[in-house]
């Protein structure tokens, strides 16, 4: 469960992101995170995997009050956390079976474990035959399926994905809200940002805009509601 | 207990992923890998050569100060129980150490023996030797030798005390001047290297300033993220030591071999190759090893305040 509770966020330059947000997102819930470019979205994304702290107020993951984690905590409160990004992150020196099986190795998983489960969920993106490759031999959408792989391989409650499409083509974005689904079915939560009209409009879900810093929106089964 | 136990054997085991790591990432970053390993090699050649050099000197002058002795010519109206009473006022002076007496005839020989060939010239004294019984005085502190000499000099039935006055000063500033140049070039090598070496660690961690930030977003604690790239400097350290290590083990082998037979006899002496090259070479390696993992720790914890 997510609950943000009176959220500011100001940067030292003076620009305010996020101006008092209030919200609650519940265990298995499904949200796209919509709005204009610099509305704050991506601070607002950024502050549930504590990339970002907020400047007042109290943001709640999972019963753990990210604005008290201590720098050094950071890195183990991550792991009960999957995160989806734009441009996919991947280690470009490991191939694609040891960046999904890092996320693993971090908290000192058994070795034999590491393997099924790895193994487990490059099945689930359809990645299983090119474990062996680097990250670079993959295309766009490949590459996002193995983060996505790597984001659910310690079976998190919840995955934060910031414009996961916002780098593919129509159809390979389609695939990647194939998995998305997949995921939301087995239980976890997903809040995804988007500026993908089409995937908000065709596949329904809880939509939250966010306009100068505040919710503008919240509507359950919600539409993208901008013209892009 | 058990749990105990498990957490021993996943600590172990994580210790062998992290030197795997290590291991990979040296031969996936080639050519940086080989900048840093160039860059610990050719400053450990610098220091090796140098403190070679140095340890030579240092021995050298060790030789000499040894050598440096007050001879004390006793006034020859001076019976046997005004010698003794002089022994035990010299041996009083703090800054002396041993005291040994040598007659005027042991004197003469010694003399004699030190002419060589013309020596045999001065036999004729020995019906009438002229030379004065002498108390052979070594300080504690060869650098105390003036002062104890002076002290000497002042005491009764004493002729003269005899040092090498001005030629040992002179040397002893020499010996201390070389020393303390030596000490500031070998610390200052030492902090060029430092430096050098982990700027170019640095240049290879800054090639990866995104890979620890992914690791970091991943859940990698900072310790998790240090243990390869410490143990990876680590062995660019060991494996920058090795070139010089082999250099300077040749080269003073074929130093020793030619020098050490035409320095026989000779006060000057070069330390023997055995267990001085085993010295070096430990120095180098243990260098070379604090000098990586110094460079690599330093450069990786700017980036891990993400």
């Amino acid at each position: 469960m997510i609950e943000m509770q009176d959220v500011f966020k100001k940067y030292p330059n003076g620009v305010t992101a996020i101006n008092g947000i209030d919200v609650r997102i519940n265990q298995g819930e499904f949200v796209y995170v919509v709005g204009p470019s610099g509305a704050g979205k991506s601070t607002f994304i950024k502050m549930m995997y504590r990339e970002e702290v907020p400047t007042s107020g109290t943001i709640t993951m999972n019963g753990v009050n990210v604005a008290k984690i201590k720098n050094n905590k950071v890195p183990i409160f991550r792991r009960n956390l999957g995160v989806v990004f734009q441009d996919f992150k991947l280690l470009p020196t490991k191939t694609v079976y040891e960046n999904v099986a890092f996320a693993l190795e971090v908290i000192e998983a058994q070795p034999k474990f590491i393997k099924k489960r790895v193994m487990e969920v490059l099945d689930l993106v359809n990645l299983k035959h090119k474990a062996r490759m680097l990250p670079t031999e993959l295309s766009g959408g490949e590459q996002q399926r193995v983060s996505i792989a790597r984001s659910i391989v310690n079976s998190p409650k919840i995955v934060i994905a910031d414009e996961p499409t916002g780098n593919l083509d129509p159809e390979t974005s389609w695939e990647i809200m194939n998995i998305f689904e997949e995921i939301n079915n087995r239980g976890t939560t997903i809040v995804m940002a988007t500026h993908n009209r089409e995937i908000v409009n065709t596949i329904k879900h809880r939509v939250i805009a966010i306009e100068a810093g505040k919710i503008a929106r919240d509507e359950q089964r919600g539409d993208y509601g901008y013209e892009n | 207990m058990m749990n105990k136990e498990v957490i021993t054997v996943m600590k172990i085991r994580t210790l062998g992923r992290h030197a795997r790591e290590s291991f990979k990432s040296i031969g996936r970053n080639g050519w940086m890998t080989f900048a840093s390993v160039s860059a610990v090699t050719v400053t450990l050649i610098l220091v090796g050569v140098f403190f070679v050099i140095m340890m030579n000197l240092n021995k050298v002058a060790q030789t000499i100060e040894e050598d440096v002795q007050i001879r004390v010519h006793i006034d020859v109206a001076a019976n046997a129980e005004d010698q003794q009473k002089l022994q035990s006022q010299i041996e009083n002076i703090s800054e002396v150490q041993s005291v040994k007496f040598s007659s005027k005839e042991q004197e003469l020989e010694e003399l004699i023996r030190s002419m060589g060939e013309d020596g045999q010239a001065f036999k004729l004294f020995e019906q009438d030797n002229p030379l004065n019984d002498v108390f052979i005085v070594k300080t504690k502190n060869p650098q105390d030798t003036m002062q104890a000499a002076k002290a000497i000099e002042k005491l009764e039935y004493v002729t003269k005390a005899v040092y090498g006055k001005g030629t040992v000063e002179k040397l002893f500033n020499f010996i201390e001047a070389s020393r303390n140049v030596g000490i500031v070039l070998i610390a200052g090598l030492f902090f060029t290297a430092v430096f050098l070496i982990s700027n170019t660690i640095k240049i290879t961690i800054i090639a990866r300033r995104r890979e620890i930030k992914i690791m970091r977003l991943v859940g990698a604690t900072n310790n998790f993220i240090r243990w390869p790239f410490f143990l990876e400097g680590l062995w660019l350290g060991v494996l920058g030591a090795i070139l010089p290590i082999i250099l300077i083990a040749i080269a003073y082998y074929n130093a020793y071999e030619y020098l050490a037979p035409k320095l026989v006899g000779n006060f000057i002496q070069i330390l023997p190759y055995n267990p001085f090259i085993y010295q070096v070479s430990g120095i180098l390696i243990l260098m070379g090893a604090l000098i990586g993992v110094w460079g690599s720790v330093m450069s990786v914890r700017k980036f891990l305040k993400v």
